[in-house]
C-alpha cells in the first residue's frame, strides 16, 4: 500500500530534516517543475490528478488554481491553511510536525503554478512544535536555494513566511484567514469576489490545506494517473483518516481514499472499547452530519450520498455510554464560542441552541425545544448565514435530531439527562466533557 | 433595463443595483439593518432575505439576501414567500434574544428602525427564555450617549465612522455574541462626524446626548425644514421644538448637498438658541409706552426719524433681512458687516463663481470627482461636510478597478478589500497640518505668498497665457510640476479653496488653476468656501465694508442699524468704538448678547434660524429656504419683521409697504437678476395641498390639550403662520409636501429617519420633485481672462489664520456641548521657526501684530514651514486680527521642573 504523504515519517516522530528529505527524493518534484515545466503544465497535471481539497470542502484543487487570472500581475499569494482547529481533527499536525519539507515543496510548486511570489503558512496558534519545525524548515529551504530569489537558478522567486494565528476556529475559513492575515478582524468575506481574484490585500490568492499541498510533490513526481489509481473509488489519492472516541486505538493513518468507515474503526482503530457499542460517527470533524452506517465508503462522493460530508476525514465516534445530547451540546458550545459574530443567525442562534441543549442536560428541557432546535437547524443552513460556519455547526445537530431523537425526547420527558445517572455508575469515563485533542497525542 | 419579477409582478428596474435598494425604490417594505444607502451592503444582518427562483418552473426557490444580489434580467423573487417571511421574523427573534426591550426609557423609542423592522416582520412573542448578555457602556464625550446592551451588531457604526468618515477611535471588539462597538477606552469620540452615529445606528446604542438634556420623542416635536447656519455649506436640517425650546437638529436629506449626514458642529451647535446669552426682550429707553412690543419699539425709535440712517448687514442674516435693511438705509448707506479684507475675499470668490467658465460643484458632485486639489483651506474645520465628500471622491479612481473586476460598487466590503487603502489623488496646499492630510497623496506647506506663487505657476504651466506671480525656487518648481502632471491626468478634477486662507492671491491662484485646467478638461469644477452661512448671499448685494463708515460719516447725528452681527469679530475694538461713536443712535437687531449688542442704545431681540424664516445662499451659490420652527415667546421677532417696524417708525418710504415674508421675497427677486430665482426656492405662504397646510407636528403629537394647562385649561388657538405654508398644528395634509417644505420624514411603518427612502425618487437619489434649493450662480461661459498680481510681501514671520470646527464659529461655541470641545487660544508654529521642543518646555510667546500685543502658549505644528505662525480664529478670548499679517514674536521659556 503506497503512502505518498506519510511513507517517510520517522518512527520517533521527529521532523525529517532537509538532508533526510532530499535523501528520499525530496525536492525532485520541484526540480522537475523548474527544469522545463510551465505553470500551465503543472496545472494540467494537478487537474488530471483529480486532487480535491483536503481541508473539508473537497473542492477540486486544479480547478481552484485555474481561477487565478493569468495576467502575470504581482503580487499574488499562495497560502497554506494550517489553522487546524476542527474538533476531532489532527491530521495536518502529523504532516506539519513530521514532513515539513514535503509541505514546503508542495507550496513552492503550487505557488509556481499560480504565479505567486509570496507565500504564507497560516498556522494554528496552539501548534507550537509545528511552528518551530516549519520555521526551521523554511530557513533550511531558503539556505538551500529552494526559496527566495531565483530558485534553483530558474528565475522564479518566492518568499515564504510563517504566520501563527491567535487561536480562532473561524480562521480556518479561508476568507476569514485572509482578513486575519491582513491584521483585520477574523470575519469571513462575501463571495464573490473569490480569493482567486481578490484575496490577500485584494490580490489574487490561493488558499490550500496542508494535506492538499503535501499531495502535490508526489503527483508531480509520479503523475496524475498514478495518483488517481491510489484510490479505491472515483475520488483520487490517499487520505489521512483519523479516529477518536471510545475506540481501542485512536489515531491517524494514511489509507487509500474510499476505505469504509467499518474498516477504519474496526481494523485501524482496533474496534470499540470493550463494553461500548457504536452508535454513530461524525465522519469528518465536528461540522459534519452523523453517519450511522459503518459500510459507507469514506470518499467525498460516497459520504455525501450518505447524507454527510467527508470533511477532514477524521472520524469522531459516538458510543452508547455517551449522551448524544451532551455530545452535541459540547460541539455547539464550541461553535457558539468560535462564531465570529458577524451575521445574526450564527451569532445569536448558536448560543441559543447551546442554551437549549444545556437546559436539556440539566433537566430543564421544555416541550417545544426540539422544534426550536429543528427550526434553527433549518434557518442556520447553507445560504442563510454569511459563511459555512453555521451550516457546519448545524450538521451534527440536525443529524443527531434525526438519529437520536428519542434521546432528546427522553431528556425533556424525564427532566434529566439519562446518562448523568450512568456517570455515577461508570465514573471511569468522563462522558460529559468531550475533548478531542486529548487523543491527538496518540497519533505518533 | 432589466425586467424582474417580484411576487409575480413585472418591474423594469435600474441595472447594476442590488435587489434590496431596488425593492425599496419600487416602494416595497423589505426590512434591513446592516445595509445603508450611503454605506452599501455587507450582508451581516441577514434581515432582507427574499426567495429567489431559478426560473418560472422553480417553485421551491432558495433564500437569498436581497442586499447581496445584483438585479438580473428575468430574475424572479418573492418577498411574500412564507419561508422568507418566517426567516425574516426569525432574524428579529435572534436579535431580540439580547436586546433589552427598554423602549419605554430609550431615547430611540418612536423613531427606532429596530422597532419598525420588528413590527414589519410580525415578530411579537418571545421564545428565548435564557439570560441576556450585558455590557459596560462608555463615556464618549458631550455629543453621544452609549448604551451597548441595545446593540444588534449591524456594524453600521464602525462602517460609517471608520470606512466612510475616516475616523480612528471607534471599533468592533471581541467576537461571538460578545461583539462590542466602542472606543478602546472611555473618551471623547474624535471624529468631526460622530453625531451621525445617532442616525446611522438603527437602535438606541448611540443617541444624541444634547437631546437627552431636554428629551422629547420624535412624535412630540414641532419641526420645520431648516438650513444649518454654522458654515457656508448650507446643510439641510430638521429643527424640532417643544415647550418653546429647540430640542433637536437632525439630518434633512438633500441629495445635492448633505445627503444623509451632518457634521457635529451642525448637529450640536443649536444649543445657543436655548442659551442664557439670548436676547429675550427689546432693550429700549425706560418709560416708553405701548400695548405691544411693536408699539413700544415704534414709539422708542420714532424719535430717530429724520436722521441719516446707516445699515450694517450681516453674513449670518437672511437675504430677506439684509435686503430690507439695505432698502431702509438706502443706496450708499448699506454696509457689509465684515472687514475690508473679508469683503474683498468674499467678492473675489463670488466673482469667480459667476464669471468665467468653471462651474461650482455641489457636495454630491464633489463625491463624483476623481482628483481633488485643496489650496489654502483646512476644510474639515471650515466646511466639514465638504471634507466628508472629498473622502468619498478619493475612492472613485481605485473603484474603477474593482468595478472592472465585476465587483459592484454597492458591495462595500468586497470593494474596500479590492482597493485596499488606495486612494485617488488629493493634493493639499496649506499653511500647516490639516485634518485631511492623512488622506492626501501630496502635501505642500507654505506661506500665503508661496501658495499663491505656486498656484499661479501651475496655472501658467497648464496654460501659458496665465500669468506668473514670481519666480519659484527648486522645491516649488518640483511641486508645481507634479501638480500639473496629476491635474492633467484627471477626468473630473475639482479645485477647492476659499476665504479662510485670508489671502486674495491664494484664492485667485486657485481660480486660475481651475480656469487653466478647464481649458483642457471641461469637467473641471471649483468649490470655494465662504466665512458664514450667508456670506455669498451678502456678497451679491452692493455695499462696502462697515469699516469704511469712518471715511463717510462725520455728523454724529445719524442712526446706525446693525443686523445680526458681532462687529468685534470683524474688526479691532478701537475701530468699532470709533464707528459707534459716530452715531447718535445705535440699534442692534440680534438674538445673542455680545460686545456689539451690549454697546447699543436700542436692542431688538431677533429670532434665530429656528424662530424665523429666510433664505441663505450657500458656498455653491444655492439659495435655500429655512422655516420658522416655532413662534418665539416675549419680544423676539424675525429680524426682517423688526426692520419693517423700524422702517415705519423711522418714516423710511419703502416700495412696499411690505407686511409679509412673501412680499419681501417678491421685492428681493425683482431687485436684481441674480435674486430672481429666490421667489421659486420654496412655495409661498398661500400654497396649499388640497386646501390644506403642511403640518409641523406629526399625526401622533401628544399633550396639546394639556401642555398649557398650568395657565389655562382651554386649549389655545394655535398661532397662524402668515409667512409659510406650514401650520403649527398636527392638522393638515398627509401627502408628501414639496421637497423644500418637508418638516420631518415619516411614513407608515417607517417611524425612523430611514423613512427618507419614501420621499426619494429612488433610494439615494434626489427627493421627489427635485432636491431643495436653486442655484443663483452659473459661470458666464466665456473666459474672463486670468487673475494677475501678487501683493504678499514675504515677511520674516507671517501669522496665518487657523480654524477649529469647534470654537472658530461664533454661535455654536456658545452651546454647552460644543464649548467642551473648543481649544484654548494658542500660537502655532513649526520647529523651523520656534524649535521643536518649545512646547515641551511650556514656552509662551509674546506676539505683536498690527501693533497689538498678546501672550500665548506655543503649539508646535511639525508641518508649518519656517516663517509661518498660526493663530486660531474666533476662539473665546481672542480679539480679531486681520490675518495673514506680519508679526514680531518674542519667545519666553517658562520654568518647568
Amino acid at each position: 500500500m503506497e503512502k505518498p504523504l506519510t511513507q517517510h515519517i520517522r518512527a520517533d516522530g521527529k521532523p525529517l530534516t532537509l538532508a533526510e528529505y532530499e535523501r528520499v527524493g525530496g525536492y525532485s518534484a520541484l526540480r522537475k517543475v523548474l527544469s522545463g515545466m510551465t505553470p500551465g503544465d503543472v496545472l494540467t497535471v494537478v487537474k488530471e490528478s483529480n486532487l480535491r481539497g483536503r481541508g473539508g470542502a473537497g473542492f477540486p484543487t486544479g480547478l481552484k488554481w485555474s481561477f487565478v487570472p493569468q495576467d502575470g500581475s504581482k503580487p499574488r499569494y499562495l497560502i497554506c491553511n494550517a489553522d487546524e482547529m476542527e474538533p476531532g481533527t489532527f491530521k495536518d499536525r502529523l504532516l506539519l510536525e513530521c514532513t515539513p519539507h514535503q509541505l514546503i515543496e508542495g507550496m513552492i510548486i503550487a505557488a509556481f503554478a499560480i504565479g505567486a511570489d509570496i507565500s504564507y503558512v497560516f498556522l494554528r496558534w496552539a501548534y507550537r512544535d509545528a511552528a518551530r519545525i516549519i520555521n526551521t524548515a523554511i530557513h533550511e529551504a531558503k539556505q538551500a536555494g529552494y526559496l527566495g530569489a531565483n530558485i534553483l537558478r530558474s528565475g522564479y522567486n518566492l518568499e515564504m513566511h510563517l504566520h501563527t494565528g491567535a487561536g480562532r476556529y473561524i480562521c480556518g475559513e479561508e476568507t476569514a484567514l485572509l482578513n486575519s492575515l491582513e491584521g483585520k478582524r477574523a470575519i469571513p468575506r462575501a463571495k464573490p469576489p473569490f480569493p482567486q481574484v481578490s484575496g490577500l490585500f485584494g490580490r489574487p490568492t490561493i488558499v490550500n490545506n496542508v494535506e492538499t499541498l503535501c499531495c502535490i510533490p508526489p503527483i508531480i513526481a509520479l503523475g496524475a494517473e498514478w495518483f488517481r489509481k491510489l484510490s479505491l473509488t472515483s475520488d483520487a489519492g490517499t487520505k489521512i483518516y483519523g479516529v477518536s472516541g471510545k475506540v481501542k486505538k485512536p489515531g491517524a493513518w494514511e489509507l487509500p481514499m474510499g476505505v469504509t468507515l467499518r474498516e477504519l474503526i474496526e481494523e485501524h482503530a482496533g474496534g470499540m472499547l470493550d463494553g461500548h457499542k457504536f452508535r454513530g460517527a461524525l465522519p469528518g470533524g465536528a461540522s459534519t452530519d452523523f453517519l450511522v452506517d459503518l459500510d459507507v465508503k469514506m470518499d467525498y462522493t460516497s459520504v455525501a450520498a450518505a447524507g454527510s460530508r467527508l470533511g477532514t476525514g477524521t472520524v469522531v465516534v459516538l458510543d452508547d455510554h455517551t449522551c448524544p445530547v451532551g455530545f452535541v451540546r459540547n460541539l455547539e458550545q464550541f461553535f457558539a464560542q468560535e462564531s465570529c459574530g458577524f451575521c445574526t443567525p450564527c451569532r445569536e442562534g448558536i448560543p441559543w441552541i447551546r442554551n437549549i441543549l444545556t437546559a436539556m442536560e440539566n433537566g430543564d428541557g421544555q416541550p417545544g425545544d426540539i422544534e426550536l432546535l429543528e427550526q434553527h437547524a433549518l434557518y442556520l443552513g447553507p445560504g442563510h448565514t454569511f459563511c459555512a460556519f453555521a451550516p457546519g455547526a448545524m450538521e451534527p445537530l440536525q443529524s443527531a435530531l434525526k438519529y437520536f431523537r428519542d434521546d432528546f425526547e427522553r431528556h425533556i420527558n424525564e427532566h434529566a439527562c439519562p446518562w448523568r445517572h450512568a456517570v455515577n455508575d461508570h465514573n471511569s469515563h468522563n462522558f460529559s466533557h468531550f475533548q478531542p485533542n486529548q487523543y491527538a497525542a496518540d497519533t505518533h | 433595463m432589466p425586467r424582474i419579477h417580484i411576487d409575480d409582478k413585472e418591474f423594469d428596474v435600474r441595472p447594476g443595483r442590488n435587489l434590496l435598494e431596488t425593492c425599496l425604490s419600487l416602494g416595497f417594505d423589505l426590512p434591513y439593518f446592516c445595509w445603508h444607502p450611503a454605506l452599501g451592503s455587507v450582508g451581516a444582518c441577514r434581515q432582507c432575505a427574499v426567495k429567489a427562483f431559478a426560473n418560472s418552473e422553480d417553485n421551491k426557490g432558495k433564500l437569498v439576501m436581497a442586499c447581496m444580489e445584483t438585479v438580473n434580467d428575468g430574475q424572479r423573487i418573492s418577498i411574500r414567500d412564507p419561508q422568507a417571511v418566517e426567516f425574516r421574523e426569525n432574524v428579529i427573534g435572534w436579535l431580540m434574544t439580547n436586546h433589552p426591550h427598554d423602549c419605554a426609557v430609550c431615547d430611540e423609542g418612536g423613531s427606532c428602525h429596530l422597532q419598525d423592522m420588528t413590527v414589519m416582520t410580525g415578530h411579537a412573542y418571545r421564545k428565548f427564555r435564557f439570560n441576556k448578555r450585558t455590557y459596560r457602556n462608555q463615556y464618549l464625550g458631550p455629543f453621544l450617549n452609549h448604551e451597548m446592551n441595545r446593540c444588534i451588531q449591524c456594524y453600521r457604526c464602525v462602517r460609517f465612522y471608520k470606512d466612510y468618515a475616516g475616523g480612528h477611535d471607534l471599533d468592533a471588539y471581541a467576537s461571538a455574541n460578545r461583539v462590542y462597538f466602542g472606543r478602546s477606552s472611555d473618551g471623547i469620540l474624535e471624529s468631526e462626524f460622530s453625531g451621525n452615529l445617532a442616525e446611522v445606528c438603527p437602535t438606541g446604542v448611540f443617541t444624541d446626548r444634547t437631546l437627552k438634556q431636554h428629551y422629547t420623542r420624535k412624535w412630540d416635536l414641532t419641526s420645520a425644514p431648516s438650513v444649518c447656519i454654522h458654515c457656508s455649506v448650507g446643510c439641510n436640517t430638521i429643527a424640532g421644538e417643544r415647550y418653546g425650546s429647540l430640542r433637536l437638529i437632525s439630518n434633512r436629506y438633500n441629495g445635492s448637498v448633505n445627503g444623509y449626514f451632518l457634521c457635529d458642529r451642525g448637529r450640536f451647535g443649536y444649543e445657543f438658541v436655548n442659551g442664557t446669552s439670548r436676547i429675550r426682550e427689546p432693550r429700549i429707553p425706560e418709560g416708553v409706552q405701548g400695548e405691544t412690543w411693536e408699539e413700544r419699539v415704534h414709539n422708542a425709535t420714532e424719535a430717530f426719524r429724520g436722521t441719516r440712517i446707516v445699515g450694517i448687514g450681516s453674513p449670518r442674516a437672511s437675504l430677506e433681512a439684509n435686503f430690507v435693511l439695505s432698502r431702509i438705509a438706502g443706496r450708499g448707506n448699506f454696509y457689509h458687516g465684515i472687514s475690508a479684507l473679508e469683503l474683498e475675499l468674499s467678492n473675489v470668490a463670488s466673482k469667480i463663481l459667476s464669471r468665467g467658465t468653471v462651474p461650482s460643484r455641489s457636495l454630491k458632485e464633489v463625491e463624483k470627482c476623481d482628483v481633488v486639489l485643496i489650496w489654502g483651506e483646512d476644510i474639515t474645520n471650515t466646511a466639514p461636510m465638504l471634507a466628508l465628500s472629498v473622502r468619498q471622491a478619493l475612492r472613485n479612481l481605485p473603484m474603477e478597478k474593482s468595478i472592472a473586476a465585476n465587483i459592484p460598487p454597492w458591495n462595500d466590503a468586497a470593494t474596500r478589500e479590492y482597493v485596499q487603502n488606495e486612494r485617488g489623488p488629493l493634493i493639499i496646499g496649506a499653511y500647516g497640518t490639516t485634518r485631511l492630510d492623512e488622506a492626501a497623496s501630496m502635501t505642500f506647506r507654505a506661506s500665503p505668498a508661496a501658495l499663491a506663487r505656486v498656484g499661479f505657476a501651475v496655472a501658467n504651466q497648464l496654460d501659458n497665457t496665465a500669468p506668473l506671480a514670481g519666480a519659484l525656487d527648486e522645491e516649488e518648481q518640483a511641486v508645481a510640476g507634479e501638480i500639473v502632471r496629476i491635474l492633467r491626468g484627471a477626468q473630473r478634477p475639482v479645485i477647492i479653496s476659499g476665504v479662510s486662507c485670508g489671502s486674495v492671491d491664494v484664492i485667485q491662484a486657485a481660480a486660475n488653476m481651475a480656469e487653466a485646467l478647464h481649458n483642457h478638461n471641461s469637467d473641471t469644477g471649483i468649490v470655494l468656501t465662504f466665512a458664514a452661512c450667508n456670506s455669498l448671499g451678502l456678497a451679491l448685494m452692493e455695499g462696502k465694508s462697515f469699516v469704511d463708515i469712518l471715511q463717510q460719516e462725520r455728523d454724529k447725528r445719524g442712526t446706525l442699524i446693525i443686523l445680526e452681527n458681532d462687529l468685534y469679530r470683524h474688526a479691532d475694538p478701537r475701530t468699532i468704538q470709533r464707528i459707534m461713536a459716530v452715531f447718535e443712535n445705535v440699534i442692534v437687531i440680534d438674538h445673542t448678547w455680545n460686545e456689539t449688542s451690549r454697546n447699543a442704545h436700542v436692542v431688538l431681540p431677533a429670532g434665530t434660524f429656528a424662530e424665523s424664516e429666510g433664505t441663505f445662499v450657500n458656498n455653491e451659490g444655492r439659495a435655500q429656504r429655512y422655516f420658522q420652527v416655532y413662534e418665539p415667546a416675549n419680544g423676539i421677532r424675525e429680524s426682517w419683521r423688526w426692520l419693517l417696524t423700524l422702517g415705519n417708525a423711522l418714516g423710511v418710504s419703502q416700495k412696499g409697504p411690505w407686511n409679509s415674508h412673501d412680499e419681501i421675497v417678491r421685492a428681493l427677486a425683482a431687485s436684481a437678476e441674480v435674486f430672481e430665482p429666490v421667489a421659486r426656492v420654496a412655495p409661498s405662504a398661500n400654497y396649499r395641498i388640497n386646501g390644506q397646510r403642511i403640518p409641523r407636528q406629526p399625526h401622533r403629537y401628544s399633550g396639546r390639550t394639556a401642555m398649557n394647562a398650568n395657565r389655562s385649561v382651554t386649549e389655545g388657538k394655535p398661532p397662524e403662520d402668515r409667512d409659510a405654508p406650514l401650520s403649527y398644528t398636527m392638522e393638515g395634509t398627509r401627502l408628501t409636501p414639496p421637497s423644500s417644505t418637508i418638516p420631518f420624514f415619516w411614513s407608515p411603518g417607517w417611524n425612523s429617519v430611514q423613512s427618507v427612502a419614501k420621499y426619494q425618487e429612488e433610494v439615494g437619489g434626489p427627493l421627489r420633485g427635485g432636491d431643495p434649493g436653486i442655484r443663483l450662480l452659473e459661470p458666464s461661459g466665456t473666459s474672463p481672462g486670468y487673475f494677475s498680481a501678487s501683493r504678499h510681501e514675504e515677511t520674516e514671520i507671517t501669522v496665518v489664520p487657523l480654524y477649529h470646527i469647534f470654537g472658530s464659529e461664533e454661535l455654536s461655541a456658545l452651546g454647552p456641548a460644543i464649548s467642551q470641545r473648543c481649544p484654548k487660544p494658542y500660537l502655532a508654529a513649526g520647529p523651523a521657526t520656534f524649535g521643536a521642543h518649545t512646547a515641551d518646555h511650556g514656552a509662551m510667546m509674546r506676539i505683536e501684530i498690527h501693533g497689538r500685543m498678546m501672550t500665548l502658549p506655543v503649539v508646535v505644528d511639525p508641518a508649518m514651514p519656517k516663517g509661518v505662525a498660526g493663530l486660531p480664529v474666533g476662539l473665546a478670548g481672542m480679539e480679531y486680527f486681520e490675518l495673514p499679517a506680519p508679526a514680531n514674536v518674542i519667545m519666553q521659556l517658562q520654568n518647568v521642573e
